[in-house]
């Protein structure tokens, strides 16, 4: 009879165990699983992604409940471990209650509840780490959460729904982490940190400087040096904080993040030795021979690791030895590093931050401005420590540099900045076959060299799926790149992800040149000739997008190929009425167009009349039925706030009354908007123009801002954002006139319409394109198509045509009506 | 016992090619499709997620894409992408450029996907 396995704990380190010993030997043993949740395996690493809404909670599991049915693992999910009997050689369980949650200390119901036993051969714990909870008075008030589980993600997002401001207490990586989730609550997040730094195990002090400054700008609150006394709640939910120092913070929910301890109770009742951690050998064993621990719930030599690097490093020795696939395998501890994005910044940290030993060589480079900091310990020639923050482009290179403690290139510098001759510090080419690549799955070179070999991977993108590897962070795809080069030549790509759209298997540049050979001017005629058969709704309203870019006057439009909004030419609301927004040129109006809004709003019974963020009136709730009459009674034309076109320009009241103003804000926005409203474009492009560097109308975070500056003159950013994504634009040049602003806005306007991918805003566009590439054909001409982008933007401008004009003349049948009532006269027949 | 009523729904032109219509029987409304292909489907407009309109949906691929949150319905079926999601669908049919449809009452437990 096989041996039987028995894994508690089936968290990332858990699962990954069985899954090696699998692949290894995938009948050494008959395995039983406990987890304490009631899921399968999730990348624990992404929970943030989860609590800010970029990943769906599916989205982030590595191991689903079908693949334990499928290796024919036993899972017991939603049972804790309580203990060992290790001379009945028996593993008891408790099957948690609902509502309980699964890092607890505690178990609420264990009265009724029976035990599930399971006898076992050899045992591994695998039970990792709960949250440090510190004593706070108050830490156990509602709308104080933890942030461990997808179960806790859920919890925070539906209680952060009422709340206004959130404090994280803890900034270290998972504290920031926590925050960064909350941020896209639309919440108010202070951080708060006892140590006076930011991140105080990965950074030295200027370091935690700079990100602190860069935290700051984008809008989170950092208090270092802070110490809780209390939470204060009030009507039975979180209220406020109380400092040490007498200081109180406002907030309606709170998140402990500071920092985890391992789970060790399931150890200590057995009687195994457990200190921080459990107490492991070089073989990660236990103190009893059948019982191993991996993960962080382990300590080795001392140390306990909660990063997923070294816990792969120790289940591969694990596996080996248990399947006898090198029965000496040890495992000497490991060196840490991290490469991490902390709210956008990039960071990576390894080995030491600070040295006081004088033979030390400290290398450090700064750059401020852009919020870049790089700094080196140098030990007998080889890396100590290293910090990169804000630009971590050389960080592979650097932390193998590291972990394998290689001598380093003579000049420095080529270690902070890359070589000076252009040759590659580092090449993956050169490693070893069990050198891991992707270090969030553990992928070895030799894995993804057999997936080039033998499934004829060729892009990065075919070896992920193929491997997982890359599908993590993704700060590996480039060494996976210089591995199929190494291999092949020359690195390929999946033609499907760059086609336009999925139902027309062609690149943009590839569609645009058929379209125009073949003079097809309908989705339904580029969907006959160009097509796969497939008839994709995202594909219609991309290519009816890209149509009307490419014939502006000519453009045959089907309305059936867009969505409801373009084809009513509003805004669907939940409630299945719609939003009706005027256009308000640069946020001017008149006392009369206000009284006929006004007018308007109380006749058709608007369930609300807010102020837009783009400086315009939005009347809420209007039937689809009344939109005609309204958009007469208003007298305006459509302001264009339901599509994928240009839309408004936010101005400051500039020169006209302002005391600072340096230039007339108010009629360049007007210029500006009257030019260029209603245009299609591949996603929603918002401009703004502010008549001095103060920035009133926010012009530098626009896809389009114009800032008047001292001396009579232009600066015009591109690919600004303060959506879900936040970056400021990039100068795209500094101009005399409104006619140069209207002449380059137009160029660059018209450069994103014929180049940018559907649904890409002009922020994820310019940083793909790069400014510098985009300031040499829009400025310098390198590539002399400026006349024929000025062309063509002329041509979108003349072919401008109020929307809300279909009021008087509606282009399908019932394109304005409600739902039409049907008399039921004859009973035909009856099935009886 | 289900009653099926043959219904009416007039000409086919009064609804534009490849778009949903919503026409509303004894107080329940339905919606109608009239696809590029010349084909004709009859699903309940309500979407079963958060009641979207889904007359107002693209169709594509023999499926309605819900408006307000993107859930998709086959036409066929009315089993949603959602499960267990799914929407009452009506036998429907073109006669001399005219549309009818199986209407059975709401209250008839005929709900399968």
């Amino acid at each position: 009879m096989k041996k039987r396995l028995v894994v508690i704990g089936n968290g990332m380190a858990g699962a990954r165990m069985v899954e090696e010993i699998l692949k290894r030997d995938c009948g050494a043993y008959e395995i039983v699983m406990f987890g304490a949740e009631p899921y399968g395996n999730y990348n624990r690493i992404l929970l943030s992604n989860v609590l800010n809404q970029t990943q769906a909670p599916d989205a982030i599991f590595l191991n689903t409940l079908d693949w334990y049915v499928e290796n024919n693992i036993t899972l017991h999910t939603g049972v804790k471990v309580t203990h060992i009997d290790r001379n009945e050689k028996k593993v008891y369980g408790l099957k948690l209650a609902e509502g309980d949650v699964p890092y607890t200390t505690g178990i609420s119901d264990a009265s009724g509840a029976d035990f599930i036993s399971v006898s076992y051969d050899e045992v591994i714990i695998a039970t990792g780490a709960r949250p440090f909870v510190p004593r706070i008075r108050g830490s156990d008030f509602p709308g104080v959460f933890l942030f461990r589980t997808i179960d806790d993600c859920d919890l925070i997002a539906d209680y952060a729904k009422n709340c206004r401001k959130a404090s994280v207490i803890g900034g270290g990586l998972l504290g920031l982490e926590a925050a960064r989730g909350l941020m896209t609550h639309d919440l108010e997040v202070s951080v708060i940190e006892a140590a006076d730094q930011l991140m105080p195990s990965q950074l030295d002090t200027e370091a935690a400087k700079i990100l602190e400054r860069a935290m700051g700008a984008m809008g989170l609150r950092v208090l270092t040096k802070t110490l809780i006394s209390q939470i204060v709640q009030k009507n039975g939910k979180v209220a406020r904080m109380v400092f040490r120092d007498g200081g109180v913070l406002e907030t309606d929910l709170v998140v402990i993040s500071a920092g985890i301890v391992p789970i060790t109770e399931v150890a200590q009742k057995s009687g195994l030795k457990v200190n921080r951690g459990i107490l492991c050998d070089d073989r990660m064993r236990t103190s009893d021979p059948d019982i191993y621990a991996v993960g962080e719930c382990v300590e080795h030599r001392g140390v306990t690791y909660g990063l997923v690097d070294p816990i792969w490093q120790q289940v591969n020795v694990l596996a080996d030895i248990l399947t006898g696939v090198n029965p000496d395998a040890v495992y000497l501890g490991s060196k840490t590093g991290t490469k991490l994005k902390v709210m956008g910044v990039d960071l990576t940290s390894m080995g030491e931050k600070e040295t006081e030993e004088t033979d030390d060589e400290i290398l450090v480079y700064r750059d401020p401005n852009r919020g870049v900091y790089k700094k080196l310990i140098v030990r007998d020639d080889k890396i100590h420590g290293a910090i990169l923050l804000g630009d971590t482009e050389l960080s592979d290179p650097l932390m193998r540099l590291f972990m394998n403690e290689k001598p380093l290139p003579e000049n420095r510098g080529e270690i902070l900045f890359g070589a000076v001759d252009g040759t590659r510090l580092f090449d993956a080419a050169d490693l070893p076959d069990t050198a891991q690549i992707c270090n969030c799955n553990g992928i070895c070179k030799g894995d993804i060299l057999t997936a080039i070999e033998e499934k004829k991977c060729s892009s990065v993108a075919a070896i992920g799926t193929e491997t997982k590897a890359g599908q993590g962070c993704g700060s590996c795809r480039g060494s996976i790149a210089q591995i199929i080069s190494s291999v092949v030549g020359e690195v390929g790509y999946d033609a499907g992800e760059h086609y336009y759209v999925p139902g027309v298997p062609l690149e943009k540049s590839q569609l645009v040149r058929e379209i125009r050979s073949q003079g097809l001017k309908s989705v339904s005629g580029v969907l006959e000739k160009l097509g796969e058969g497939k008839e994709d709704p995202t594909t219609k309203t991309g290519l009816a997008s890209l149509l009307k870019t490419l014939w502006p006057k000519v453009y045959e439009d089907e309305r059936d190929a867009r969505f409801i909004n373009d084809r009513v030419h509003a805004n669907i609301q939940k409630d299945g009425t719609f939003s009706v927004v005027p256009r308000i040129v640069a946020g001017v109006t008149t006392p009369e167009e206000l009284l006929r809004i006004a007018e308007a709003a109380v006749k058709y019974k608007a369930k609300m009349v807010k102020f837009t963020g783009g400086q315009r009136i939005d009347l809420l709730g209007i039937k689809k039925e009344d939109l005609p009459d309204i958009w007469k009674d208003i007298g305006l034309p459509s302001g264009h706030a339901y599509t994928k076109a240009f839309r408004t320009v936010k101005s400051c009241v500039g020169t006209d009354f302002c005391r600072f103003g340096l230039g007339d804000a108010i009629s360049l926005a007007k210029q500006v908007e009257l030019r260029f409203q209603g245009v299609e474009a591949p996603h929603k492009v918002k401009m703004a123009v502010t008549g001095c560097p103060r920035n009133c109308a926010e012009a530098y975070v626009k896809d389009v801002g114009v800032v008047a500056i001292e001396g009579g003159r232009w600066e015009i950013y591109i690919g600004g954002a303060a959506g879900s994504t936040i970056r400021k634009g990039d100068l795209l040049c500094t101009v005399e006139s409104h006619e140069e602003v209207l002449k380059y806005t137009g160029r660059f306007l018209e450069y994103y319409r014929q180049h940018a991918k559907y649904l890409e805003r002009t922020y994820g566009f310019v940083e793909r394109m790069g400014i510098d590439l985009l300031k040499g054909i829009l400025i310098e001409d390198s590539l002399g198509i400026c006349a024929g982008l000025e062309e063509k933007m002329q041509e979108a401008v003349d072919a401008y045509k109020d929307p809300w004009q279909e009021a008087e003349d509606p282009v399908y049948p019932f394109q304005f009506e409600g739902p039409q009532l049907i008399e039921v006269l004859q009973e035909a027949e009856n099935n009886g | 016992m289900n009653k099926i009523i043959r219904i009416n729904l007039g000409p086919v032109e009064g609804i534009p090619m490849g778009q949903g219509h919503c026409f509303r029987i004894e107080g329940e409304d339905i919606a109608v499709f009239r696809g590029r292909d010349g084909s004709i489907s009859a699903i309940e407009n309500t979407c079963p997620h958060l009641k979207g309109p889904l007359a107002e949906g693209i169709i594509g691929d023999g499926k309605v894409v819900c408006p307000l949150h993107g859930h998709r319905f086959d036409l066929k079926t009315g089993k949603g992408s959602e499960t267990p999601e799914c929407v009452r669908t009506f036998e429907a049919s073109l006669e001399n450029g005219t549309i009818f449809i199986a209407y059975t009452p709401e209250s008839a437990e005929n709900v399968h996907c």
